[in-house]
């Protein structure tokens, strides 16, 4: 069983060699009491039926492979977006260690996040001490330039109250009373990651703002203010920010991570790079107006901007494929006056092209898809422009109102018209849909993997084939690096769908002699 | 008028909800529109407004319909007598999950739904016993209740419990404009009820706002689900509710309480005669040996 050092064989293939197999199949046979391969065989079938689908729709309390996950995530990611800020998660320690995993394995970048480590003495006695000694260690030890303080479960059940808590630690000195200190509430148990990032959004903007609004005046600075919601793909953040140099468009992110998790080798580790700095978040509500490129996942800030600087804030959709990114950039030019320049008309054109070449492969396909409610709706309206067919949209953490209105719009189009709306339902469900009524492909986050290994596993016409695109995307890398917005990230997303089709027809067609006649050179 | 959020806390069984909605109605009747939330998983802080058994809750409604999302403001909030708005937080049965939660989500809730842009000019936040968690101190977080209100008597249990609450008071009002706006005093006909409840509330560093005396019309008016001045307008007992929701309304006397230590809160009760001097000599003795000392003292007088 030993490895030679020159020829380290990988998990796979070692566990293949028969020494493994061997001690495996003992495992099974004498500890495990592993049903034979004929029952198994049996009970997988039988989940992939149409009786079992019926059974599994019926489900009311369990949740089975989650599409969505808590609301500290996304609090902890809009903090990194901002300059100089450590995000602090007020409750347990393993909360925060599985958030900072998450985002490892998905942006393979460090996270600098730190938690209070709540531990059972807190939730009789509250959090208040946890409260007072981890600012202070933590202003200390990382001196970052402000605090975002979350929380988790435990904190808020026991109903700890962060103004009363961080107040009290300025008040009693733990760290000095003009260090910014942010603040959202964020019970994992209500909504999800993207309610999350909605929370902490409206507290920084709350925090800043709220009490400093004499002497503001909307559109006095010029600039726009955009805010993307829970979003995971950096080059959605060059993108808009390249789309607004063009247009001679000042502009403010609010919240921009695209720095700090995408950091260079260059031997030095920055703990904190690039955000959106304090002085622009203050200067924001002088803004002409604020963006919101995810209107189901920026409830809250919504309405804090409308109510506090009075933005219009007018419904915009996400700016996904051509028509919802026109519309973004005429926007942006109705509120600044400014034209849209010639080299954006240019990018616009050589998309329509790449539609164009591309639209004999992907006319008629159909695509299940699966995500955060505002990506599913941007990534559903591109599909229809495209040609192809939404199958199954699904999106575990939407309301009803949300799938009435995707199910509207879908029906009103010829090529939607196929498509069923799925609203908290997991990837359980999705399996089952699968299985019963058959999509070309699979369009999601890594998890959807196993989905194609149980499709492949019946056989392999009934294989649907995996897209990566959502987060987490844990299993390839670097695709966090891409753009999903704007012309530029609707090519990304119509070479990356064509490029799918391509593959599957070329490993369908490999076969030599049987299948290769349509194994082309030329696609 | 600003909105003016009120906090009501108090002992168990002191009559916090009875007072509460007695107040709230002398209130209403002088031209003031209220709602009442009631922050107790027995949900009855509105059944006198609203004369019935107990209203369906929050988190009851939510539980029914799936997700607190689920539910609209007018799912949740009865107009009962004199308009006053009406609205229980709800919560488990004894024994199971967490009341404290409950107390939360149904704010939040509220807040989110828009209940506090409505036109009022008085929120009153009945909440459960004790200050025991978090939960219950989320009607006196920023920007909610900044007045509070204790509901006492002139026992000892009650006292200690006004004395805790004011503990609690503390941690907010340090960070916060939360501040303790009174004791409102609901008789026991105990002796000196009305000077120990002062005396406490001075050492308080606040105010006994008003003597609510003992009167049998409360509870006539409680068996038919009515607050006093609903029932008997011209009872001399409505006119006390009605001096009181006067004092409220003039109320300016807001202030960070000075919680007594437990040996200050005893040396009061002795100074009003409620608790003895305490005898060392007899800690720890059983019956047996006091019995034994008597005899011993009885021989040696023979």
């Amino acid at each position: 069983m030993s490895q030679i050092a020159e020829h380290i064989k990988p998990c796979y293939p070692l566990f293949m060699e028969p020494e493994y197999r061997d001690v495996l199949s003992r495992k099974a046979t004498e500890c495990e009491e592993k049903p034979t391969q004929e029952t198994l065989e049996e009970k997988f079938l039988w989940t992939t039926s149409q009786e079992y689908k019926d059974l599994n729709f019926q489900r009311e309390a369990l949740t089975i492979n989650p599409a969505k996950a808590c609301q500290p995530l996304g609090s902890l990611l809009c903090s990194l977006g901002f300059k100089g800020s450590l995000p602090y998660i007020h409750g347990s320690q393993g909360c925060v260690a599985y958030f900072r995993t998450y985002f490892n394995r998905h942006f393979k970048e460090p996270i600098a996040c730190v938690s209070d480590s709540m531990t059972e003495d807190a939730a009789v006695f509250g959090g208040h001490k946890n409260m007072h000694a981890g600012l202070q260690n933590a202003n200390s030890l990382y001196k970052p330039e402000m605090i975002s303080v979350s929380t988790t479960c435990m904190a808020e059940v026991i109903g700890d109250d962060l103004n009363a808590f961080i107040n009290n630690a300025k008040k009693d000195g733990m760290i000095p009373n003009d260090l910014p200190t942010p603040f959202a509430h964020t019970p994992s148990f209500v909504g999800s990651h993207v309610t999350g990032y909605d929370s902490m959004m409206e507290g920084t903007l709350r925090y800043f703002t709220l009490n400093d609004m004499a002497g503001k005046a909307v559109g006095s600075n010029g600039k726009v203010n955009i805010i993307t919601g829970f979003e995971t793909y950096l080059g959605n953040f060059r993108v808009l920010g390249r789309m607004m140099r063009e247009m001679g468009v000042d502009y403010t992110l609010l919240s921009d991570p695209s720095e700090i998790l995408d950091t260079p080798a260059d031997g030095k580790y920055r703990m904190y790079a690039g955000g959106t700095s304090i002085e622009e978040v203050k200067d924001a509500p002088n803004a002409i107006d604020t963006l919101l490129l995810q209107p189901f996942g920026l409830t809250k800030t919504k309405k804090f901007v409308e109510e506090t600087w009075s933005h219009p804030c007018t419904r915009l959709n996400p700016p996904m494929g051509l028509a919802w990114t026109d519309e973004f950039l005429m926007r942006v030019s109705e509120l600044t006056g400014k034209g849209i320049p010639e080299s954006l008309e240019l990018e616009r054109g050589r998309l329509v092209d790449m539609m164009g070449d591309s639209h004999a492969w992907l006319h008629g396909k159909t695509f299940s898809l699966y995500g955060d409610p505002d990506f599913v709706e941007g990534m559903c309206h591109f599909l229809l422009e495209l040609g192809a067919e939404p199958k199954h949209v699904l999106s575990h953490n939407a309301n009803k109102r949300w799938g009435k209105r995707l199910a509207k719009a879908l029906e009103e189009n010829p090529y939607g018209r196929q498509a069923q709306v799925f609203v908290d339902k997991d990837l359980w469900h999705l399996r089952s849909l699968l299985f019963t009524d058959k999509p070309d492909f699979l369009i999601g986050n890594s998890y959807g993997k196993f989905i194609q290994r149980d499709t492949f596993h019946k056989g392999p016409k009934h294989e649907v084939p995996l897209i990566r695109i959502g987060f987490p995307i844990f299993d390839r890398h670097h695709l966090h690096r891409s753009t999903t917005l704007g012309y530029e990230g609707a090519m990304t997303i119509v070479t990356t769908l064509v490029n799918a089709v391509m593959e599957k027809l070329d490993r369908d067609t490999i076969q030599y002699g049987v299948t290769d006649y349509n194994y082309d050179l030329v696609r | 008028m600003a909105l003016r959020q009120c906090a009501i806390y108090g002992k168990g069984g002191i009559g916090k909800s009875t007072t509460t909605q007695n107040l709230v109605a002398g209130l209403a009747e002088a031209g003031n529109k209220i709602m009442i939330v009631g922050c107790d998983p027995k949900a009855d802080s509105t059944r006198l407004i609203l004369h019935a058994k107990a209203q369906d809750t929050i988190m009851s409604l939510a539980a029914d319909a799936g997700s607190v999302e689920d539910l609209e403001l007018e799912d949740v909030l009865k107009a009962g007598y004199a308009g006053i708005k009406c609205v229980e937080s709800g919560g488990p049965e004894p024994g199971v999950g967490c009341a404290g939660r409950g107390v939360i989500t149904a704010i939040n809730f509220l807040e989110e739904e828009g209940a506090y842009e409505e036109d009022l000019d008085f929120v009153f936040y009945d909440v459960l016993g004790d200050v025991v968690c978090g939960g219950f101190a989320m009607p006196i977080r920023q920007n909610k209740a900044q007045e509070i209100y204790i509901v006492v008597s002139g026992e000892m249990m009650a006292m200690y419990a006004a004395n805790n609450i004011c503990k609690g008071i503390v941690k907010y009002a340090n960070s916060g404009s939360v501040r303790l706006a009174g004791l409102i005093c609901n008789s026991r006909n105990t002796d000196r009820e009305d000077e120990l409840i002062s005396a406490l509330a001075a050492k308080l560093g606040s105010q006994m706002i008003h003597f609510i005396p003992r009167d049998n019309v409360v509870q006539r008016a409680e068996i038919r689900r009515m607050t006093v001045i609903e029932y008997d307008p011209a009872a001399k007992q409505a006119d006390e509710y009605r001096n009181l929701a006067q004092k409220i309304i003039h109320n300016k006397n807001l202030v960070v309480p000075t919680p007594l230590t437990m040996d200050e809160l005893e040396e009061l009760m002795m100074e009003f005669g409620m608790l003895d001097e305490e005898d060392e000599s007899i800690i720890g003795k059983t019956a047996a040996e006091e019995r034994k000392v008597i005899q011993i003292a009885a021989a040696a007088g023979a």
